[in-house]
């Protein structure tokens, strides 16, 4: 289970002026639950995220079942070794995970022909897959997701989501995702949270209906209309 | 193709200039090859380059080493740097001969006090050239290894050293001829062998053609540790970059 009370986090910038960034963001999460944070940018995500990975410390309340060692995270740009083979990545961070399972994730990504591979050889498509790859071979216990399909055409981002939701059943591994894109939500997520406010905090929560990856279209486009609907712009009264 | 004709050249200029000067002043080619041969059949030649080849060896090791750990902990560290960089204005500007003496007046005339003489005076630059690589550390990387959990052995050889490869390379390539050329000097003023030695024993014969046949074979000896050792490390190094086919 996994606890977060965070009840405030503020920067102070290059100026010295204190800008809040969020505000009494709360929410537990069950083994398993798959849970989308759905905001515009600039609205705290990322910070948020960075909290619960344990990158940041300088915030006020607690996080409870987020252990170290235990986290596997897909950062916004995929952050992989460049002098390392995409092979070589995800075993330096997973030095645990056996033969098996490595040739397993590399085909479930359809990673296989890409393994000795420098990341500089590879589409920012597949460099995403192979972070995604090394997020899910230390066997988290908490998986993060800082919008892993942003930039990445239609198509393909559909694609590697129907990966990542036949990854997550799999392992039932409780995930928080932040995007901006509704259809990451919609299609992936257990329950919806709405970030919003200046500074951000949860403005909406809904569940979504229906098993991931069994919605039919008539779900996910009334899931869609109501996160359409409980949406309210976030950076609005930025400075 | 262009190398050759101008090494040839080079030569070329070498003669005109020996017939000009007269072969007491700037000996010949010839009759400097010659002096490589008599040093060798004697075998005196050999016991000065491994002499001075194991000094080089040595202390560039040790400044290396030292540099890097030192550069590593001031690009890292703001404090460090602040306590470490008076120290390291002073001594980058100490002439290498004050080095040395006071080495060896310390130290006395031993090659502890040689060694650790030359080391000192390419220790700065290490250490310059590794805080610069230290500074532009990828911090995402950094994340992405506490994220992970990696250990600090694997965050080093895996996350950091190949961040460091270029200053560590331009590090050894400018410290390699500097090292060698403070070795001699070293050996000059306080050792009883090694190429800078039998130069100074040369200088007082006047024998120009000893002292070229010397200096050209140690070049000679440098030139292939550069072509045979660095550049082949540095393109396994740099393997991962993507070629332009």
């Amino acid at each position: 289970m996994l606890e977060v009370r965070i009840r405030r986090k503020a920067y102070v910038s290059a100026s010295g002026a204190r800008l809040e960034v969020l505000s009494d963001i709360a929410f537990t999460l069950a083994d398993g639950d798959v849970a989308a944070f759905v905001g515009p940018s600039g609205c705290g995500k990322t910070t948020m995220l960075r909290i619960l990975a344990g990158l940041d410390h300088g915030f006020e309340g607690t996080i409870n079942g987020a252990a170290p060692g235990r986290i596997g995270m897909v950062f916004q740009e995929p952050r992989l070794l460049p002098w390392r083979t995409a092979e070589a990545n995800v075993r330096l961070a997973a030095p645990g995970a056996s033969e098996n399972k490595l040739t397993e994730l590399f085909s479930i990504l359809e990673l296989a022909p890409h393994r000795s591979h420098y990341p500089g050889e590879l589409s920012l498509g597949l460099a995403r897959r192979v972070a995604l790859a090394r997020a899910f071979a230390v066997d988290p216990a908490l998986l993060i997701l800082d919008e892993p399909f942003v930039s990445l055409d239609q198509a393909l981002a559909a694609r590697l989501r129907a990966e990542l939701a036949t990854l997550v059943d799999r392992r039932r591994v409780t995930t928080i995702l932040v995007t901006h894109d509704v259809e990451d939500a919609v299609w992936l997520a257990d329950r919806v949270f709405l970030l919003a406010g200046h500074p951000a905090r949860i403005s909406a929560e809904l569940t979504v209906p229906g098993r991931r990856g069994e919605r039919t279209a008539a779900e996910i486009a009334a899931t869609r209309q109501k996160i359409a609907a409980l949406a309210a712009p976030c950076a609005a009264t930025a400075p | 193709m262009l190398r050759l004709l101008s090494l040839a050249l080079f030569f070329g200029i070498w003669s005109i200039g020996s017939s000009l000067a007269g072969a007491q002043m700037l000996p010949s080619p010839g009759a400097v090859l010659t002096s490589i041969f008599t040093e060798a059949q004697s075998g005196t030649l050999f016991v000065a380059l491994g002499a001075t080849l194991v000094r080089v060896v040595l202390s560039f090791s040790l400044a290396m080493v030292a540099g890097t750990a030192l550069g590593l902990l001031m690009g890292r560290v703001k404090w460090a740097d602040a306590v470490g960089d008076p120290w390291l204005v002073v001594v980058l500007n100490l002439p290498a001969l004050v080095i040395i003496v006071l080495a060896y007046v310390w130290g006395g005339l031993t090659e502890a006090a040689a060694i650790a003489a030359v080391a000192i005076n390419k220790l700065p630059n290490t250490i310059v050239t590794v805080r610069e690589g230290a500074r532009s550390l990828d911090p995402t990387l950094d994340e992405m290894a506490r994220v992970f959990a990696m250990p600090r052995g694997v965050v080093f050889r895996d996350v950091i050293l190949p961040q460091l490869n270029p200053y560590l390379a331009a590090a050894a390539r400018s410290g390699l001829s500097l090292v060698w050329k403070i070795v001699l000097v070293a050996e000059l003023l306080g050792r009883p062998n090694g190429v800078g030695f039998e130069i100074g024993t040369a200088f007082q014969l006047f024998d120009v053609a000893r002292i070229l046949a010397y200096a050209l074979v140690f070049v000679a000896v440098m030139l292939l540790i550069e072509t045979a050792l660095v550049q082949p490390l540095e393109r396994r190094a740099s393997r991962w970059r993507v070629r332009v086919a």
